[in-house]
């Protein structure tokens, strides 16, 4: 059954269909665009934390509600990761990591609400947001910094017969940045969510298999799959939390290239 | 518009996908992927066998997803990105800011009241230092002056009981020596008076004489 299928949740459909571009008019041809079940947790993710920051900050209390003070928490905890890892020049990138790191986290909460669609379980999303970060390292480090930039390769203090070796060996690590970026994100939700699926899968087909055995079975599978619900709730949050980070050094680098 | 399903090759069952054939069997219709006969992506070999609009592709691999998670991602995150940067982080840096400042000008304010508060004691302890050497001195000066005055009436009073005194004295002796004298003349009467009565007259003169020798 679909019900039991780890890899059914992962399916994108539309929900309806906007536009084509390209194509030789024919059904089928050219590069359809539509509003599909991602896209909507996208939008319920953007209006989640917009209407969640908005709403509890409204009163602008000076003595915090309950609401406020959480949103408050969040703001000080970016901004602040943002000033350890970056500098108080990386404050400028702050909105933009503040961002991220909101929209994987709820994103990644959502997907544990069951029947919800995880938008972070797709490569697409996860190495779209990291090449915006990595494109934003660059353009600002060549911007701000100008050739100087190019530092970054050549780590200050190398013995000038080693850097022939040190100097791939970095730009190799900087290019590879958006890939481990996007991958460990991706990775983690997907394999979360299809784990998560296989126990409670598990327990579902013994149920369906074994009768009053099966009920008694199936006791196993589920508590393991709430024990992976606990787990996958703190790898959500840690992933949203390790993205940001990691954006924060990277810009850093954008930012001190000489380092 | 097809979605590109996981796969579930139902309707052709061939050798490779006999498996998942046998597993999509059990599968519901996806939703949304009903009616569709046109996969666009071309990874796979588009046959007949897909008219139900689903492909053999892991969904998060399924290139023709891409354009539109990538179109919503970019409006998606870009309006939070605008809402973030424009109004909800200025408005709590502001709530922030806000009250660092309120608190930072109070912590002033109460620094100043703390100053103000510290001079005023200072002030109060100085007048009331100066006021007690005053009140030292003036209650010296007063000693000072009523001693004076004291010693300057005591020496007066002695001085005029003295002279009272030395004229008292010497109203004594003069008394003393009139006394005297008229000794001398009482006992020249007394003695006229006795020798008269026994001898008849005699001459003061005499008496007299004969007084002075006897006091001699």
């Amino acid at each position: 059954m679909a019900g039991t299928d780890p890899i059914h949740q992962f399916v994108i459909y539309d929900i309806f269909e906007l536009f084509t571009v390209g194509g030789d008019g024919t059904e089928g041809s050219g590069t359809t665009f539509a509003f599909t079940n991602s896209a909507l947790f996208m939008v319920l993710t953007v209006a989640a934390i917009t209407l969640y920051l908005l709403l509890s900050t409204s009163g602008r209390k000076l003595v915090p509600t309950r609401a406020q003070l959480t949103a408050e928490l969040l703001y000080e905890f970016v901004a602040g990761m943002v000033r350890s890892s970056a500098g108080t020049a990386g404050m400028k990138f702050f909105p933009l990591v503040f961002s991220l790191f909101t929209f994987i986290l709820f994103a990644n909460m959502f997907g544990m609400v069951p029947y919800f669609f995880t938008v972070t379980s797709h490569i697409i999303v996860t190495f779209a947001l990291s090449m915006m970060v990595f494109l934003t390292v660059i353009i600002y480090g060549f911007v701000k910094n100008g050739p100087k930039f190019l530092k970054l390769f050549v780590p200050a203090g190398v013995p000038g017969y080693i850097l022939p070796i040190v100097t791939p060996i970095e730009v190799i690590s900087f290019l590879s940045r958006p890939i481990s970026l996007s991958v460990r994100l991706f990775g983690n939700i997907l394999a979360g969510h299809i784990t998560l699926k296989v126990f409670t899968g598990f327990a579902v087909m013994m149920i369906a298999g074994l009768g009053a055995v099966g009920w008694a079975a199936a006791i196993l599978p589920m508590l393991m799959a709430i024990a992976l619900t606990g787990l996958e709730f703190l790898v959500g949050a840690v992933q949203a939390y390790v993205f940001a980070v990691l954006t924060c050094m990277y810009l850093n680098d954008a930012i001190h290239p000489s380092h | 518009m097809v979605t590109q399903v996981y796969a579930q090759e139902a309707e052709t069952p061939t050798e490779e996908n006999l498996d998942q054939a046998v597993d999509a069997t059990h599968g519901e219709p996806v939703p949304g992927a009903t009616g569709h006969d046109n996969p666009t992506h071309d990874t796979h070999a588009t046959t007949e066998a897909h008219a139900d609009g689903h492909s053999d592709v892991f969904p998060p691999f399924d290139p023709a997803t891409f354009p539109s998670q990538l179109l919503w991602l970019a409006i998606t995150f870009a309006a939070l990105y605008l809402l973030m940067s424009k109004l909800a982080l200025p408005r709590i840096g502001g709530i922030l800011e806000n009250r660092k400042t309120l608190i930072d000008t109070d912590l002033a304010a109460a620094d100043a009241d703390r100053q103000k508060t510290d001079a005023a004691i200072a002030a109060y302890e100085k007048a009331l230092a100066e006021a007690r050497s005053k009140a030292q001195g003036i209650a010296n000066q007063t000693r000072e002056a009523i001693q004076a005055d004291l010693s300057a009436k005591r020496s007066a009073a002695e001085a005029d009981l003295s002279a009272k005194v030395s004229a008292a004295e010497a109203r004594i002796a003069e008394t003393k020596a009139q006394a005297l004298t008229h000794v001398d003349e009482i006992a020249a009467e007394t003695a006229q008076a006795v020798v008269g009565q026994i001898v008849g007259d005699v001459s003061p003169d005499s008496v007299r004489a004969a007084v002075a020798k006897v006091k001699g």
